[in-house]
């Protein structure tokens, strides 16, 4: 995608948006200029810091899902036997909303952040595992027949056979699954928190009833989900681009 | 250089491809393996790189015992087996950063051969098999000949003392073809190399193939071969011998079925 289209797209959102905000003429929807104006004065003060853990909290559990998630699709997908034990269990656990699971979580783990890593962590975890294996599992026999014959064993086929072929898997992982990721971090940052874009967004939405600082929390919001989501394109162009080259 | 004895393989169904099969292959001959699908001559290549293991009896390369792929045997399929995201220029190195990757240890890499000079290998193979205007692309965005070429060159790097193919040529068109095959010729003479071709047609076993081994009907039991002494040239393509080495195949082709 070019940058030009980007920014006309992003313009053309603007100008809808205050033509809403002419139409509807209440204080629930002001226009987004004003609300530019409150975000560049808030994103300085508490907006910034309520920015920061949220940011925080994402890349805490996509680092620990990536950590983790990897090494076991890796394993499962080079191993038949391993795979067929696990994959009844996998099955039925991936599709479960991890979202319903907020409230388990913070009985168990509390109102820590550790509580609100995890549950990123879990829809993490599960879109990664399944891609990185299947893409394991799909590699043509031929070629792992043909850097056998190279000298190859087990290690060296990891190195340079199984971990280069999963990483498109692993950033499309991520990609696919940012846009839940920030949904759940927003009903995550809702439960007991004085930090974070959720609780930024509930307490000027719905306590305080301010509604530039609401919208500009969703522009924070907004904007975080987009760049985690540039951010992983602009890796899978570094780290894989085989997959760009016409 | 090969000797298979009392080799029998069965499929994980039980299908039995060879049975009691006792073959020889001596230092510097040029074997080509004919039949037709589904006769075992991929399985026989898979036993030979060590990639599959006998049911009973043993597969013996320059008096070793096969358990794995050997370092001195090249392997070259029919789809190049070339990594999708490395470029020509680092599939080509692949095998020798595999060796680098282990160090001289006789099982991964042969012992005592320290890889030393990677770049210099892989750039004179670049050169030698003229891909230089491609090393930076990736295999996605060459032709089926290049891809070729790259996995010659990505196996002529290791220096190999056996080169085993499968169907190396099939998938391209004929003139690509052609040129590959008096490449193959060429590369084989002048590197002193013992080559086993697995190939489903005729005319290709013809040219290639100074003794050619004919598999057919399952299992195997023992190895009808045919002696081919016109092959190992270009220009046999061409001569009045080619057709009748040809329709010596076929006849032994179908006797086998």
């Amino acid at each position: 995608m070019k940058r030009s289209s980007i920014l006309v797209a992003a313009l053309a959102l603007g100008v809808l948006w205050q033509l809403a905000a002419w139409a509807v003429h209440r204080p629930i929807l002001p226009p987004p200029l004003e609300v530019v104006r409150v975000f560049a004065v808030e994103i300085v003060g508490d907006l910034g810091l309520d920015f920061l853990a949220s940011l925080g909290r994402v890349v805490a559990s996509m680092a620990l899902a990536v950590v983790t998630a990897v090494p076991a699709g890796l394993a499962l997908g080079q191993s038949p036997a391993l795979n067929r034990v696990f994959s009844p269990v996998i099955y039925i656990l991936y599709p479960i909303p991890k979202v319903v699971l907020v409230p388990v979580i913070l009985l168990f783990l509390g109102i820590s952040d550790l509580a609100k890593v995890v549950i990123i962590f879990l829809i993490l975890f599960f879109q990664i595992l399944v891609l990185v294996r299947d893409q394991a599992a799909g590699l043509r026999p031929e070629l792992v027949a043909s850097v056998r014959s190279l000298g190859a064993g087990r290690r060296a086929l990891f190195r340079f056979v199984y971990y280069p072929a999963s990483l498109p898997a692993i950033l499309t992982a991520l990609r696919q699954s940012i846009g839940t990721a920030v949904a759940v971090l927003y009903v995550a940052e809702l439960f007991a928190t004085q930090r974070g874009l959720g609780y930024y967004i509930y307490l000027h939405g719905s306590t305080l009833f301010d509604y530039p600082r609401m919208y500009a929390g969703v522009l924070a919001m907004s904007l975080l989900g987009l760049g985690l989501y540039f951010g992983v394109d602009g890796l899978q162009r570094r780290l894989c681009p085989w997959q760009f080259a016409r | 250089m090969i000797a298979l004895e009392g080799l029998t393989f069965h499929y994980p169904d039980g299908t039995a491809v060879f049975e009691d099969f006792t073959w020889r292959v001596a230092s510097g001959e040029a074997w080509a393996v004919l039949g037709s699908s589904g006769c075992g001559k991929t399985t026989l290549l898979y036993l030979l790189a060590g990639l599959r293991l006998p049911s009973a009896g043993e597969v013996r390369i320059a008096g070793e015992r096969i358990h794995r792929p050997r370092p001195r045997t090249g392997l070259i399929l029919q789809d190049f087996g070339l990594l999708p995201w490395a470029t020509v220029r680092d599939n080509i190195a692949l095998g020798l950063r595999v060796r680098g990757f282990y160090g001289p240890d006789g099982k991964h890499a042969p012992a005592g051969e320290a890889v030393t000079a990677r770049r210099e290998i892989t750039q004179t193979w670049i050169g030698r098999l003229g891909l230089e205007p491609i090393a930076a692309s990736y295999p996605g965005q060459i032709s089926g000949g290049q891809r070729q070429r790259t996995a010659i060159a990505r196996t002529l790097a290791l220096n190999p003392d056996l080169l085993l193919m499968d169907e190396p040529f099939a998938a391209l068109d004929a003139p690509t073809r052609e040129d590959l095959q008096n490449l193959t010729l060429k590369l084989r003479r002048e590197r002193k190399l013992t080559t086993v071709i697995v190939t489903h047609t005729i005319e290709e076993a013809a040219l290639l193939g100074e003794q050619v081994l004919v598999l057919g009907r399952l299992p195997n039991r023992f190895a009808r071969h045919v002696a081919n002494p016109g092959a190992g040239d270009p220009a046999f393509r061409t001569s009045p011998a080619y057709p009748a080495a040809c329709a010596r195949l076929r006849r032994e082709l179908e006797a086998a079925r």
